[in-house]
């Protein structure tokens, strides 16, 4: 199962890799949502999958599911939620101000102040 | 006062809080922010006189014991970068209250600069590698809120790619701490470092520490991961910017800083020999920049990747000279840096530009900020006795120690080279022909020098003190030195 994971982790994070290269903003964006979907799984993927009971003290039972990973990718992803959230709007909100949403045009040579 | 660690993160939290509920009463937010930093600096202050009469300070929250809970760790290194902070945002959001229009002041700007503070003081004292990266994403958010306001075209082109980019250094931030949760199997930083030790770090720990190295590093702005600064940095507004160039990349190099002391000093041969590399070249970088440009801006923002390349040299020789300059020279460069942003942002806004062309002869009618600015000036070079100069000099002294000769007299040059950067802006800023200027904001200058002559002024005491404070920063160095002092103090229970 391990193994398995593994391999999706490292098709998230390629499929990640080739939306954040590329020229339109709402392909990165999407780009980074599965580059952090990538990260999440990698982080439950690495304490082992389901080892053992469910972290619960009850008699009987001698090993349990490590919750910490769990808890960590709760953190995680209610975090990277909100970070999407922003971005999307911020390339909305950028797309109406400069009227592109190609990287190409946003390089910027102008100085500003 | 067992919960005094947690002050310097609750305060600026709570405030911020506070703020949110009347974010359009101006007067309401410029007092309960400004009394927010300075209860902030007041815990600070306690903090550190706690921590020099009793040593290294831990909270465990919740009352978990560590290793199970999240402690927060204030040793004298974190104390004395929660400190300066604190002291740092004071007088920006001072010389800010002055240069921001109404407009910023409406928009959550002390909200976002409280949280700001909050994320950093926070990054500075916790002592659980997945509570760093918790820290990291609260300042993060705030500084993605700082960098955006106002909303101009070229802040919103540039927002995006400094969002990207931090998005993309949080990812690998999970995936480098899910590697390491997987060897080691503990998240709290001395339980980590003992796991390690006990396991005769394994090879698998020299990836991590590279690993860790490419997330701070894309923080704090090493070569080759700097490319994203000069742009991100020159869109916000200069009070938003000095913050941002004083604070945000120091956490990265704290961390940089903490973890390759606690946790990655086995292979020193391959993981610091790398370290001291790219320090090498973020200098060589750096003093390209600063030279080649003329924007005052973004000289000063090139100076910030010198500065890291410094540091980091100091950290990455790790012998106890060496460690001690470079902690000597981080928080000189918190304060000269946020000093000297504050003096350009008063020629921005007498010239109403921030190229060097639109500018000369400023001294003739603002004499006090040119002779501020020059003093700042050989601060950040590291002119004795002015603040710069302990540091480097410990640095340089520490890196001839470990035998290497070409990093102390690169470290050296560049200081030459800082220093004509400095001097240029100085000459074709202050001297030359008085030319007409149209800035908005002239009226302004003189009362925008009061905060950054203060910085400066401290900047200089800094200097003149070091006597004073080399002995806390000696208790600083004491646990990078010696890991077993910081594990020591978290797992004493």
């Amino acid at each position: 199962m391990e193994i398995l994971m593994s391999i999706v982790v490292g098709i998230l994070f390629m499929s990640a890799v080739y939306l954040i290269l590329s020229k339109s903003l709402l392909r990165v964006i999407i780009g980074t949502a599965l580059l952090s979907h990538g990260a999440h799984l990698l982080l439950l993927t690495m304490s082992g999958l389901k080892t053992g009971a469910a972290p619960v003290l009850t008699d009987g039972v001698e090993s349990y599911t490590d919750p910490l990973p769990q808890a960590l990718v709760l953190t995680a992803i209610v975090i990277s939620f909100g970070v999407t959230a922003f971005f999307l709007v911020l390339a909305y909100r950028a797309y109406q101000e400069l009227g592109t949403d190609n990287m190409e045009e946003m390089k910027g040579n102008e100085s500003n102040d | 006062m067992i919960n005094l660690p947690l002050l310097p993160i609750l305060i600026p939290l709570l405030s911020a809080v506070l703020l949110m509920f009347f974010p359009k009463r101006i007067k309401a937010q410029r007092i309960i922010a400004m009394a927010g930093i300075t209860g902030t600096i007041i815990a600070a202050i306690v903090l550190t006189a706690e921590v020099k009469a009793n040593g290294i300070q831990t909270l465990n929250l919740g009352s978990w014991p560590a290793p199970y809970g999240i402690p927060l760790v204030s040793d004298m290194l974190s104390v004395l970068l929660v400190l300066t902070s604190s002291i740092l945002t004071f007088f920006v959001v001072w010389y800010a209250m002055i240069y921001m229009d109404e407009s910023y002041e409406r928009f959550f700007f002390y909200i976002g600069v409280m949280f700001l503070l909050t994320g950093i003081n926070g990054a500075f004292t916790t002592g659980d590698i997945f509570n760093l990266f918790v820290f990291f994403e609260v300042f993060l958010i705030a500084s993605y809120l700082l960098i955006v306001l106002g909303g101009k075209k070229g802040q919103l082109r540039e927002s995006i790619k400094y969002l990207l980019i931090n998005v993309i250094s949080s990812a690998l931030f999970v995936t480098a701490v899910a590697y390491l949760y997987s060897v080691v199997g503990t998240l709290n930083m001395a339980d980590v470092s003992q796991r390690i030790d006990e396991l005769g770090s394994p090879g698998i720990i020299t990836v991590i520490a590279i690993f860790f190295l490419i997330v701070f590093g894309l923080k704090g702005a090493i070569f080759p991961l700097y490319f994203w600064l000069p742009g991100s940095y020159s869109a916000p507004p200069i009070p938003i910017l000095a913050l941002f160039g004083a604070l945000l990349t120091k956490v990265g190099v704290y961390s940089i800083m903490r973890t390759y002391t606690l946790f990655f000093y086995h292979d020193q041969g391959y993981t610091h020999e790398i370290l001291a590399v790219l320090a090498l070249l973020s200098i060589i970088v750096g003093v390209i920049g600063a030279i080649a440009y003329r924007n005052v801006k973004t000289i000063i923002i090139y100076n910030i990747v010198i500065a890291v390349g410094v540091i980091l040299y100091g950290v990455a020789a790790m012998t106890p000279a060496a460690l001690e300059g470079a902690v000597f020279y981080l928080l000189h460069d918190m304060v000269i840096k946020a000093a000297l942003f504050l003096l350009v942002g008063i020629m921005i806004a007498i010239a109403g530009a921030s190229h060097l062309n639109k500018m000369g002869g400023m001294i003739r009618d603002y004499p006090r900020i040119g002779w501020t600015y020059f003093v700042a000036a050989l601060a950040l070079a590291g002119i004795p006795p002015l603040s710069g100069f302990v540091g480097k000099l410990l640095i340089v002294q520490g890196g001839f120690e470990t035998g290497d000769m070409v990093g102390p007299l690169l470290v050296l040059l560049s200081s030459l080279m800082v220093l004509y950067s400095a001097m240029k802006i100085f000459m074709n800023g202050f001297w030359g022909t008085p030319k007409e200027y149209h800035g908005a904001k002239a009226h302004l200058a003189n009362r925008l020098w009061v905060p950054a002559a203060a910085l400066v002024l401290i900047a200089i005491a800094y200097g003149v003190g070091s006597e004073a404070v080399y002995p806390f920063i000696q208790m600083a160095v004491e646990p990078l030195i010696d890991p077993a002092v910081y594990i020591e103090a978290v797992l004493k229970e």
